[in-house]
């Protein structure tokens, strides 16, 4: 992400935040109440249209990225939508969408990585809930069984320890290390890091719309890498010139969406 | 029963209320997710135009209808898309124009009388012609062909619309095909029910099962055969005394099917062990 700017509602939310994520970290994005964490995540997977700078995603903007089954995304929690019921293994399948044909039924395969995917999470023998009978910190492991079972390489989770009780944050400390040790990237948004710590590689903190490194930084180039190719396994690429791709930026199409 | 299966109109009448019964619920169930119970509404709205404009050009109303409804429904999926505020009165004008539109085109076509109108409004589905079923046959054809190859996605999309973003699902052309399909429902369902509750057909049977399933697919199952009951039901009724338009007592019937699933659902989720939320 390079000198990206988003504004929400009349109100600069971001003003020209850069971070480079590389694989294998595990980057805690942190900050006060309403600094821009959730928009700076939803932003970088262009859940949230620019109104400059820009994102890369393995080196493509997301209006052309094209590998979205190497991406896991959990969200702040679980939508209701409408209100009509669902089970946890129908939202936890629904990860594996991005890796499903059209057309094609859902085969062994994705019945093989759902199942692993609610193990890890302690909730193999709530399949068949439905999820609105679950808990808050039990939803929250559905998003997060959701995100493994598409088998990502980089998993962005915005706060999955909100409101979680302190028995799935431990399960979720248990689960995120052992993803950290397969070589996963992982970026999250965390209000405090709690049982995280020892598996977080990085901290950055988002302050005036900036992320900086959690040493104070500026900038946060400086944990950035050097190399700016475009090429594979770098999430975001950082170049730490504010505000030179703004054009490149316009030429993203901004996805809508309501924040 | 017997006999009535031997006439011809009402053969034609059964097959419309099954067709109608099956794909309104399925449309509705991913219309209900998304929150856009009044799409059905909206669209039936704008219908009532194309109706008039087949009257007017002496085509036959069921195809301008699906006509007008599909350009409506896209164009309500833009405003919808794009809009905050402005996009809620912007659809509330179409609406308008919909029916303003529909009410004058008839007044000015030749042959057409309002009160031809009111067979749109309210349903005749003792009035369905052989060829009107061809055509809402077609229609059912597409409609749960959609449901069958887009399901999966439409599930998603409607589930959590920045999920299917973040799994690079095509989310405006997921969101256009979700609206084309329910102007095609709403055509089908002009006939039986009429296109001012054209939409409780869809909203009616998802409400009611929802009450009493546990997943979505189990929810869409349900909602289709309770929409199948209460479209046959309403047209017996009808049938048993002619005074009575079916698409009242289908809508009568179905919401009497939800108060019953309230109750039952209370019930069977009382004994169910409570969970902490």
């Amino acid at each position: 992400m390079t000198g990206a700017q988003v504004v929400l509602d009349g109100r600069a939310v971001l003003r020209g935040t850069d971070l480079a994520v590389t694989p294998g970290e595990v980057v805690a994005v942190t900050g006060a109440n309403g600094s821009g964490k959730s928009t700076l995540v939803r932003a970088l997977l262009g859940l949230v249209p620019l109104t400059a700078g820009q994102t890369l995603l393995y080196g493509s903007p997301p209006a052309r990225f094209r590998q979205w089954h190497r991406v896991g995304y959990v969200p702040q929690r679980l939508a209701v939508g409408g209100g009509v019921p669902a089970t946890v293994s129908e939202i936890v399948t629904s990860g594996r969408v991005a890796r499903q044909r059209r057309l094609r039924r859902t085969s062994a395969a994705d019945r093989e990585a759902v199942a692993r995917a609610l193990r890890a999470v302690d909730l193999f023998d709530r399949a068949g809930d439905p999820v609105q009978s679950l808990s808050g910190g039990q939803q929250q492991r559905v998003l997060i069984a959701r995100a493994l079972a598409g088998e990502p390489d980089v998993f962005v989770m915005d706060e999955p320890m909100a409101g979680v009780d302190a028995e799935s944050q431990r399960l979720l400390a248990g689960t995120l290390a052992a993803l950290a040790e397969e070589g996963r990237t992982v970026v999250l948004v965390l209000h405090e890091s709690g049982p995280l710590a020892p598996v977080l590689t990085r901290r950055v903190v988002v302050r005036d719309g900036r992320a900086e490194d959690a040493d104070g930084v500026a900038g946060a180039a400086a944990i950035g890498r050097s190399g700016e190719g475009a090429e594979g396994g770098i999430v975001d690429e950082l170049s730490g010139r504010p505000g030179e791709n703004a054009g490149n930026g316009q030429a993203l199409t901004p996805v809508r969406g309501r924040p | 029963m017997i006999e009535l299966l031997r006439l011809e109109f009402f053969q034609l009448a059964l097959v419309a209320a099954l067709l109608v019964g099956l794909c309104a619920p399925a449309v509705g169930t991913f219309v209900v997710q998304r929150k856009l119970s009044l799409l059905g509404d909206g669209i039936g709205h704008v219908a009532l135009t194309g109706v008039a404009l087949g009257f007017l050009t002496s085509t036959e109303p069921v195809v301008t209808a699906v006509i007008v409804a599909v350009a409506g429904a896209v164009a309500i999926e833009l405003v919808r898309a794009r809009g905050r505020t402005s996009g809620d009165v912007a659809l509330a004008l179409l609406f308008y124009g919909g029916i303003a539109g529909g009410v004058m085109l008839m007044a000015v076509a030749p042959g057409g009388a309002n009160g031809k109108l009111t067979s749109y409004l309210f349903g005749a589905i003792a009035s369905v012609k052989p060829q009107d079923i061809w055509i809402i046959g077609g229609l059912a054809v597409a409609v749960i062909g959609v449901v069958a190859v887009f399901g999966r996605e439409l599930f998603v999309l409607c589930q959590d619309e920045d999920l299917a973003k973040a799994s690079g699902l095509p989310v405006r052309l997921l969101s256009l095909v979700l609206a084309v399909t329910a102007a095609l429902t709403v055509v089908i369902a002009m006939r039986v029910v009429g296109l001012l509750l054209v939409s409780a057909l869809m909203v009616i049977p998802v409400a009611t099962s929802q009450q009493l399933t546990r997943g979505f697919r189990s929810t869409m199952v349900l909602s289709m055969g309770l929409g199948v009951l209460a479209a046959v039901g309403g047209l017996l009724v009808s049938t048993a005394s002619p005074k009575i338009p079916p698409g009242a007592s289908i809508v009568l019937l179905g919401l009497a099917g939800y108060v019953l699933a309230l109750g039952i659902g209370r019930f069977v989720r009382g004994a169910r062990p409570r969970e902490s939320t």
